[in-house]
């Protein structure tokens, strides 16, 4: 890989670290490199420390590194805060002249570089502009051409008149000759352009623009960190394509709002993160029993409780897998790159109709607030397709009624699937309900009725199992005999991390796995494999018992669910026939 | 659809497993008739219901129906409307799943003015799991779990809807027939969200909110010279009234319901079979 640049720009929360952040990485992008960022953000509005740090290389970048080149530090806070990953070459951009960074020690033998930000900025125009100073002056450092980060400044600025566009490349052109004049030092950077076309977007806007190009009409959320970028992305965006996003009183209503969308017709959502997940799981058998097609789309972050809200897990996967009284038939999907994030929220619309079921999307905090370049053909919408399953219409529901004459959207089938109609389709009218119910939905506790509907929905899972391709993606190499096992968005560091081993001459295969459920055997991957190990930002490593669970040896089952308890005699008949199975076998 | 609709197509082939003289029967019924009058059929018409015994009613009516989860059958109608806003929805529930449980989502509801109906079947008490005071219980009323009465005020219904910004409050009596059809009506012909408590007594754990009682007290708004579109008006009767009332207690005539408001006013249930035209669009806002 060609040579990765490391910059980080830290302040105070409301500091406006990020729009300087977003601008650099903008520019970048605009150049043709190949951007990844990160946040260090903490839960506040104002004060603390926040920072937003780019890496950046003409080759592709999909992690973060322990590395710091260029850093500017609007607080003293924000050198100590990365002492660890600043080095001797490091560079360090601060204004002397503002009263807590008069007494700052530039540490060891990094190079500091003292600019009157704010004095600069006065002169340009207003002191606001302090961090495009900031930026011009970076610039400079890392043999940036200026003229990127003009490009980025209109897109910032435009909306606000082209005096302020105008000011603000002022700006940044007095940062860059400060430093050209009063520095007489050679810095070891060149941040070279290309022609290439980049896209700049983060795991939460992927979400969004997926759900838009899937279809998706409507959307209601309760806004919570790390998921409100979803909404943000679709209020303004979705209406323009005919949907409508409802900011809801509490994450309880959000999910009902979207699954009355969902049996009204819509393709619809909601996204929150673990919080919200607890409430919406009250929902969640209603959808399924009621086979409602829905996506929700869950953001982890750092729990339990209110946890760490700013901080990255991957916690969530037991909850939901198993959360909900009852049993519950559901799709658990996780993405393990920005880019897939656009593609498997297609995909979960999509499952979402075709098996008439709760669809989890989840992500996490690092991939959703992370900005990576994509080319733009990534995104190719005309690969879209959308499978909205076995809907009937009024030509073909008559196939599809009862002896007494009612729409049955709980037909038993052979694959589980049966006919959805939506409301206005004529003689399609019919109840949905969380109760247990017949063919046409209404309410039954017939034991037989009973266990042939909760079958059926469960068939529906076989049928998916059987249709859909569950593959892992593979990395690293196919022969080495130790397997690392990964999911959601470990995914890009474990990619650069095969290559620091293959460097070391150690071998690693890398199956990386983006469906929780139903998931791909790895059986035969990890009895034929040396040593397995399972890679997961979480304590109890869920999904490596997931693994251990599914190449455990098989044990016999004997299950009843049609609402009556086990009885003596029934049970042992059931354990001898059990045992005569097992002795034929 | 034909026009030719009478309420009886929307009664479904199951036999109500109400207690006999409940009154959810005329409740329905005159949300069955209110529908037919208003041109609608059980095609074009998506009813909503919680759970206890009034949310039993989207079994008992034979139209598109969800019976979710308790006390949150407005988002869900909100989620039909806004889908689909071609659909007549009408929500109901009890005292319980609206006050209680869904009392955060009745003020929202209310804010949000969404084209639809709510019907509250207000028997003041807790049925279905056999007699506990409900959130409109008096405060001396005794159950099994409030020996003594649950000592706390009952929930105003109608006072909350006021301070939510509601457009339509009224308040009907299951047992008049004719009136009660006639009040779920404006409300369904209400352009905004059309709120009617209901009193519907339970024959079977409430032996003071009875039938006999509600028709000695209720006063008929409609034959005082009360005015349902003065808000002042109507603040004094809910607030201030010591009798019980039935009627229109608001209504305002200038009403924008959410849909309007927001230009929500697409069918939502028709799309592409591939991402939507203009959606490289999106792609190029990242450049």
């Amino acid at each position: 890989m060609a040579a990765d640049f490391n910059w980080a720009v830290g302040g105070e929360a409301g500091d406006g670290i990020d729009s300087t952040g977003k601008i650099f990485a903008q520019a970048l992008s605009r150049a043709g490199r190949h951007v990844f960022t990160s946040k260090d953000f903490a839960s506040r509005i104002r004060g603390g420390y926040t920072a937003y740090k780019v890496r950046t290389s003409v080759d592709k970048v999909q992690s973060v590194v322990d590395r710091l080149d260029v850093l500017i530090a609007l607080t003293p806070r924000t050198i100590e805060e990365n002492l660890d990953e600043l080095h001797e070459g490091s560079v360090i951009i601060y204004d002397g002249e503002r009263t807590t960074m008069q007494d700052v020690e530039i540490p060891g033998e990094m190079t500091g570089i003292d600019v009157p930000l704010k004095r600069l900025a006065e002169e340009a125009g207003g002191a606001i502009m302090r961090n495009v100073v900031a930026l011009g002056a970076a610039c400079e450092v890392a043999a940036f051409p200026i003229e990127n980060l003009d490009s980025a400044l209109e897109k910032r600025f435009k909306d606000k008149g082209q005096k302020l566009v105008d000011n603000n490349k002022e700006a940044a052109r007095a940062g860059r000759s400060y430093v050209a004049e009063e520095f007489d030092h050679e810095f070891d950077y060149d941040l070279e352009t290309t022609d290439a076309d980049y896209v700049l977007l983060n795991g939460d806007e992927a979400i969004g623009m997926g759900a838009i190009a899937a279809g998706c009409r409507f959307y209601a959320g309760y806004p919570i960190t790390p998921a409100t970028d979803v909404m943000t992305y679709l209020t303004g965006r979705i209406e323009r394509y005919g949907g409508h996003v409802v900011q809801a009183e509490d994450e309880l209503s959000a999910i009902n709002m979207a699954l009355g969308a969902a049996r009204g017709g819509a393709r619809s959502m909601t996204a929150t993160s673990g919080p919200g997940i607890d409430l919406m799981t009250e929902t969640f058998g209603l959808i399924a029993t009621s086979e409602t097609p829905l996506v929700i789309c869950n953001v982890m972050r750092s729990g339990p409780s209110t946890g760490m809200p700013t901080k990255q897990e991957q916690g969530d996967l037991n909850g939901m897998l198993y959360g909900g009284h009852g049993e519950i038939p559901r799709f658990v999907l996780a993405p393990t790159t920005i880019d897939e994030c656009f593609w498997k929220t297609v995909e979960a619309f999509n499952l979402a109709e075709k098996y008439q079921l709760p669809v989890y999307l989840t992500a996490d905090l690092s991939m959703a607030v992370t900005e990576q370049t994509f080319s733009p053909e990534t995104f190719d919408m005309d690969e879209v397709e959308v499978d909205r399953g076995f809907v009937v219409d009024e030509a073909d529901i008559d196939d599809h009624m009862s002896d007494s004459g009612g729409f049955q959207p709980h037909e038993i089938t052979d694959d589980g699937i049966s006919p959805r109609a939506f409301p206005g389709t004529a003689d399609g009218a019919h109840m949905s309900t969380g109760l247990e119910h017949d063919e046409q939905g209404r309410r039954t506790e017939d034991t037989e009725m009973r266990v042939e509907q909760v079958d059926k929905r469960n068939r529906k899972v076989e049928t998916a199992r059987d249709r859909e391709d569950w593959s892992p993606r593979e990395l690293g190499d196919s022969d080495a005999e130790t397997l690392v096992i990964t999911w959601g968005s470990n995914e890009g560091a474990l990619g650069e991390a095969v290559d620091l081993l293959d460097d070391e001459g150690i071998d690693v295969r890398v199956l990386s796995v983006p469906y929780i459920f139903p998931r791909p055997d790895l059986t035969d991957d990890v009895q034929s494999a040396d040593d397995v190990i399972v890679v997961e930002c979480n304590e109890q490593g869920q999904f490596a018992d997931l693994v251990e669970h599914d190449v455990l040896a098989r044990v016999d089952r004997i299950n009843k669910y049609n609402g009556v308890r086990f009885k003596a005699d029934e049970l042992a008949d059931d354990i001898k026939a059990a045992l005569a199975e097992g002795a034929e076998a | 659809m034909s026009s030719d609709i009478r309420f009886t197509d929307f009664k479904s082939d199951k036999q109500p497993t109400w207690c006999p003289g409940c009154g959810d029967f005329g409740t329905m019924n005159g949300m069955m008739k209110a529908l037919a009058e208003t041109g609608n059929d059980p095609d074009n018409t998506f009813v909503v219901a919680g759970i206890g015994c009034s949310g039993k009613i989207g079994t008992y009516m034979h139209s598109y129906a969800l019976h979710g989860v308790h006390g949150r059958a407005l988002p869900v109608g909100t989620g039909v409307k806004m889908a689909r806003p071609d659909i007549e929805v009408m929500v109901a529930g009890g005292d319980g799943d609206g006050y209680s449980i869904g009392a955060g989502h009745f003020v929202h509801a209310v804010r949000r003015n969404v084209d639809m109906t709510y019907v509250v079947m207000d028997n003041r008490i807790y049925g279905l799991t056999k007699g506990q005071a409900s959130p409109t219980s008096r405060e001396d009323f005794e159950t099994s779990t409030s020996p003594d009465g649950p000592k706390q005020p009952p929930v105003n219904p109608h006072a909350l809807a006021l301070a939510s910004g509601a457009t339509f409050i009224a308040q009907s009596f299951s047992s008049d027939a004719l009136r009660h059809q006639e009040i779920i009506q404006k409300a369904v012909e209400h352009d905004g969200f059309g709120f009617v408590n209901v009193y519907s007594p339970c024959v079977t754990f409430n032996d003071v909110d009875t039938y006999d009682y509600f028709r000695d007290s209720l006063v008929d708004l409609k034959e005082t010279d009360h005015d349902p579109s003065d808000r002042e008006d109507a603040k004094d009767v809910i607030l201030n009234s010591d009798q019980e009332y039935q009627g229109v207690i608001y209504q305002d005539e200038d009403s924008v319901p959410y849909h309007e408001q927001h230009g929500v006013d697409e069918d939502m249930s028709v799309i592409p079979d591939g991402a939507p035209e203009g959606a490289t669009d999106l792609v190029r806002e990242f450049y």
